[in-house]
């Protein structure tokens, strides 16, 4: 029997198990709408990873935190009606307390690579701090529920973690913005921090690919790594039709994750061709643990149409979504369904490396054999240095963390075990490239901007990123282009948008923290596990 | 041979607004600019379309230019963003109530609409504002306008005077020629005039002209709904506006059509760099929220930061840079005032070039009162 919650939803009364997050409880309790747009419709969760700002409702009279990153808690009170001003004096002003932290080693990223790191960082004695915007550690991967709980080998790391003294982990925390080359402004649930570092460890993880289709801003439709962090945060499938779409082998574990949840999995739809589906299959083989993921997830999903080939064109229903538009091949079939979860691959999440002005390698921080970056003692492990998938991470993160307390040989005697899983990560970005027909997707009245609501024609009649932001705001909202700009760029091929802080919407009263303020009452805190 | 009469550099709203009332005199107009329309200086603003009057020529220009900005209110769109929400200049304590009571004079001397609100008809015009306030000064007639927007309003096809209008976009006039400019591939583009509305971008066309940047910041929110509904501002901007060494910050916050709120401002002298400053955003939020008390909960979602051109006595440069003959005109140095002025300014420089009646005396802006001023021609 789950531990039950009272929480006020708009008004009305009701319980939810313990341990879901705020969009699931929206979704338990109703249709899981969190906000109506600037054009009045009605929205729901997207990105489920908190990026898209899509599922900003006002919590405990505080506007515009995000469903998706919030555990609901006993008594809290939910509205999704739009944002009102606190009046004077409702708020005191300052109520936000605010600390100085110093850390030998601070890690932004509690997924397998930041978690890795923290493990080997502490052991050899520093004081690690470790900084995530979910609101539990484990990334993505390892991202766990009530009814989703986490791998062994995640479970025993925070296990192992947690009795460590000298590791201060802090969920819920996101960077602000950078004071100086050693000093990072973060942002937790109720406070804000100064937090200074020796070395750094870069393990921000990936993001995944959402691209514009008509429709695709219809409650209903979301990501698919979005929607398997969805499930995991207690959303409520149980007997709806799932359509998973996109490119890449996450397609299969969310199916496999939407199913072991009562959905029931319509299709899977993966835009590469059988050829190169093939020539990754063989390939597993390198790889024998991968292959027999594959083929279980494959068993398990065993009823479940597999289209390749294909990609979904439209969504289209009232108020929800009822049905989708998929080419096939050369015909167009329809589908009716509840739920799209579609996403095209992952992408390394550079916002932190480009606001501290990192090199990059293309799409990824760029890296050396010992995980440093083009910064002194700054390192990158994991994802945002190129998908690899859990395995590479952690070995990355393991590296990294010898390289910052200056044991190589340590981080060279693992140098091998991460070839091996480089050599996947290679194969992974071969065979799952994106098909060109993919850019055509939007039409001129879908909307590339969710936050704003631009169309597509509005943008596309501008020649670049800053003139189509000035002239039609695309791009000006909340998730600050971290959606309508990877699809601009993946569309139209404009370069990605700078990052300026705040890195991710803040607190003024966060924002007002400087080295300045802080300098007047410094306080020194590095003691247990703390929540920031 | 000629391509057009006249040709603008800089499209921002007073590169717009000097090339549109050309154009709507009948000259034909080529406006040139590297980034696009609106991506410079106007960008990166406020919109506050503001009386202001630290010397009568400022007071004249400005009262002149916001009256100018309300004849186009029934034309604009809902994009332009234009809205008569009106300035309340708010005094911290006693002193700066009679700093106000001064002001409001002196105001209403020169024909602008203005009233004293006391401490009670201050908190129910505005209750977000710091209870006990002693009062503000409010002008009912200033506004606000999304100036990237209204600069491609002057420049659009729809325009009655677009056909004497072109625009160049995506590529820098590299020299001043005798009869034209010269672009980044060579090309010449001849013209008969050269305005330059291009801000500090016009040094590199005639040194010595007396401009320095001063670097501001800005910051603004999501969506709170009639949290304010004025430009609200201390009177101590006053004093920050005035400052001409260091760093300055004052409260001055505006309400966006959107719900947003647009908080400001920051002053910096001798700063190029446009990165952000924390410390300076920092000080800057402090201060606002001092006036706010509910402003740290609120959140900001984006900060960015702009160069005001400024000239050294505080005036805009309107007129032909020089003596000589052929001499560029200069539209530059309004400093923070270039959106509110840009609709007179373009009617002075219209009035020089034609040689028509002006509405108000020219003499305070021409460059001439700068002596030794020269172009360089490539």
């Amino acid at each position: 029997m789950d531990k039950l919650l009272r929480i006020t939803i708009d008004g009305r009364s009701c319980e939810v198990p313990q341990g879901i997050t705020v969009a699931a409880a929206l979704a338990h309790a109703g249709s899981g709408i969190t906000r109506h747009s600037v054009d009045a419709t009605p929205r729901a969760p997207f990105c489920g990873m908190g990026i898209c700002q899509e599922c900003r409702v006002t919590v405990d009279g505080r506007a515009h935190n995000l469903a998706c990153q919030t555990l609901c808690g006993q008594g809290m009170i939910i509205s999704t009606a739009a944002a009102s001003a606190p009046l004077a004096g409702a708020i005191a002003a300052g109520s936000q307390r605010s600390a100085s932290l110093y850390f030998d080693v601070l890690i932004i990223g509690a997924g397998p690579a930041g978690l890795a790191a923290a493990q080997i960082a502490a052991g050899g004695g520093e004081h690690v701090g470790v900084i995530d915007d979910n609101p539990q550690a484990g990334g993505q991967i390892w991202r766990h529920g009530p009814k989703a709980p986490a791998p062994k080998k995640a479970q025993a790391l925070l296990q192992s973690l947690s009795h460590m003294s000298n590791v201060s982990l802090m969920h819920n925390t996101r960077v602000v913005q950078q004071l100086a080359p050693d000093c990072l402004l973060l942002e937790g649930l109720q406070h804000s921090c100064v937090v200074r570092f020796r070395r750094l460890i870069l393990a921000t993880g990936a993001r995944e690919r959402l691209l514009p289709f008509p429709g695709w801003t219809l409650p209903g439709v979301t990501g698919a790594g979005g929607l398997q962090a969805l499930i995991k945060g207690g959303m409520p499938v149980a007997g709806q039709r799932i359509v998973i779409a996109g490119s890449g082998p996450l397609l299969f574990a969310a199916a496999a994750t939407a199913q072991a949840h009562g959905a029931t999995v319509v299709a899977i739809i993966e835009q590469s061709p059988p050829a190169a589906l093939a020539r990754f299959l063989a390939s597993l083989c390198y790889t024998p643990g991968k292959l027999a993921q594959a083929a279980w997830l494959r068993f398990g999903l065993r009823g479940t149409p597999y289209l390749l080939d294909s990609h979904v064109i439209s969504a289209s229903g009232q108020a929800n979504l009822e049905q989708i538009q998929v080419r096939h091949g050369t015909r167009q079939i329809t589908l009716a369904c509840d739920r799209l979860a579609c996403g095209y691959g992952l992408l390394p999440n550079l916002r932190m490396a480009q606001a501290l002005q990192c090199a990059q390698d293309g799409p990824a921080i760029r890296v050396d054999a010992l995980q440093r970056t083009s910064l002194p003692n700054v390192f990158a492990a994991g994802e945002c240095t190129g998908i690899g998938g859990m395995e590479l991470s952690f070995i990355e993160g393991q590296i990294a963390a010898y390289a910052a307390l200056g044991n190589e040989p340590a981080a060279r005697a693992l140098f091998k075990q991460r070839a091996k899983w480089q050599r996947f990560a290679a194969r992974l970005a071969e065979h799952f490239s994106l098909s060109s027909a993919l850019r055509n997707l939007p039409d001129a009245d879908t909307l590339i901007c969710r936050c704003e609501d631009i169309s597509y024609a509005a943008v596309t009649a501008h020649s670049d990123w800053r003139n189509a932001k000035l002239h039609t705001r695309c791009g000006m909202g909340p998730c600050q282009g971290q959606i309508c700009g990877t699809a601009a760029g993946f569309c139209l091929g404009w370069p990605d948008p700078a990052i300026r802080a705040p890195f991710t919407p803040s607190r003024i009263g966060t924002l007002m923290q400087t080295c300045d303020t802080l300098a007047a009452a410094p306080e020194q805190s590095n003691d247990g596990v703390m929540s920031c | 041979m000629k391509c057009a009469d006249v040709v603008v550099l800089g499209a921002g709203i007073v590169g717009a607004a000097c090339a549109a009332e050309l154009a709507r005199q009948g000259l034909t107009v080529e406006i040139i600019d590297a980034s696009g329309i609106g991506c410079g200086t106007s960008g990166a603003g406020m919109g506050h379309l503001v009386v202001m009057d630290d010397s009568p020529a400022e007071f004249a220009l400005s009262q002149w230019s916001v009256a100018l900005w309300r004849e186009l209110e029934s034309e604009f769109g809902p994009q332009q963003g234009y809205r008569q929400c009106g300035t309340l200049w708010v005094a911290a304590d006693d002193a700066e109530m009679q700093v106000a009571q001064a002001r409001l004079e002196k105001l209403r001397a020169g024909g602008v609409i203005c009233d004293l609100l006391d401490e009670q008809q201050l908190r129910a015009c505005e209750p977000s504002l710091r209870p006990g306030l002693p009062g503000a000064l409010r002008v009912p007639g200033d506004g606000v306008v999304y100036p990237p927007a209204v600069a491609a309003w002057l420049l659009a096809a729809q325009r009655p005077w677009a056909s004497c209008l072109r625009t160049r976009f995506g590529q820098a006039v590299v020299a001043l020629k005798k009869n034209g400019v010269q672009l980044a591939d060579g090309t010449l583009v001849h013209a008969g005039a050269i305005v330059l509305a291009n801000g500090m971008g016009a040094m590199e066309f005639v040194p010595g002209l007396p401009l320095a940047p001063k670097k501001g910041h800005l910051v603004i929110t999501d969506r709170y709904p009639e949290m304010i509904r004025h430009q609200v501002l201390e009177l101590g901007y006053l004093k920050s506006a005035h400052q001409s060494s260091g760093a300055s910050v004052a409260f001055n916050v505006q309400a966006r059509p959107t719900g947003q709120l647009l908080i400001g401002s920051s002053r910096q002298f001798g700063e190029h760099d446009p990165a952000l400053d924390p410390e300076i955003l920092g000080r800057m939020l402090r201060r606002a929220a001092e006036f706010l008390p509910a402003l740290p909960a609120l959140h900001a979602i984006r900060a960015w930061t702009g160069f005001r051109a400024a000239s050294s006595d505080g005036l805009p440069l309107i007129g032909p840079a020089h003596t000589q003959a052929d001499a560029p005109w200069l539209a530059v140095g309004h400093e923070g005032l270039g959106v509110t002025t840009s609709l007179a300014t373009a009617k002075l420089i219209a009035a020089q070039l034609l040689d028509l009646e002006s509405a108000i005396p020219i003499a305070p802006y021409l460059p001439a009162r700068f002596l030794n001023l020269q172009s360089a021609y490539g």
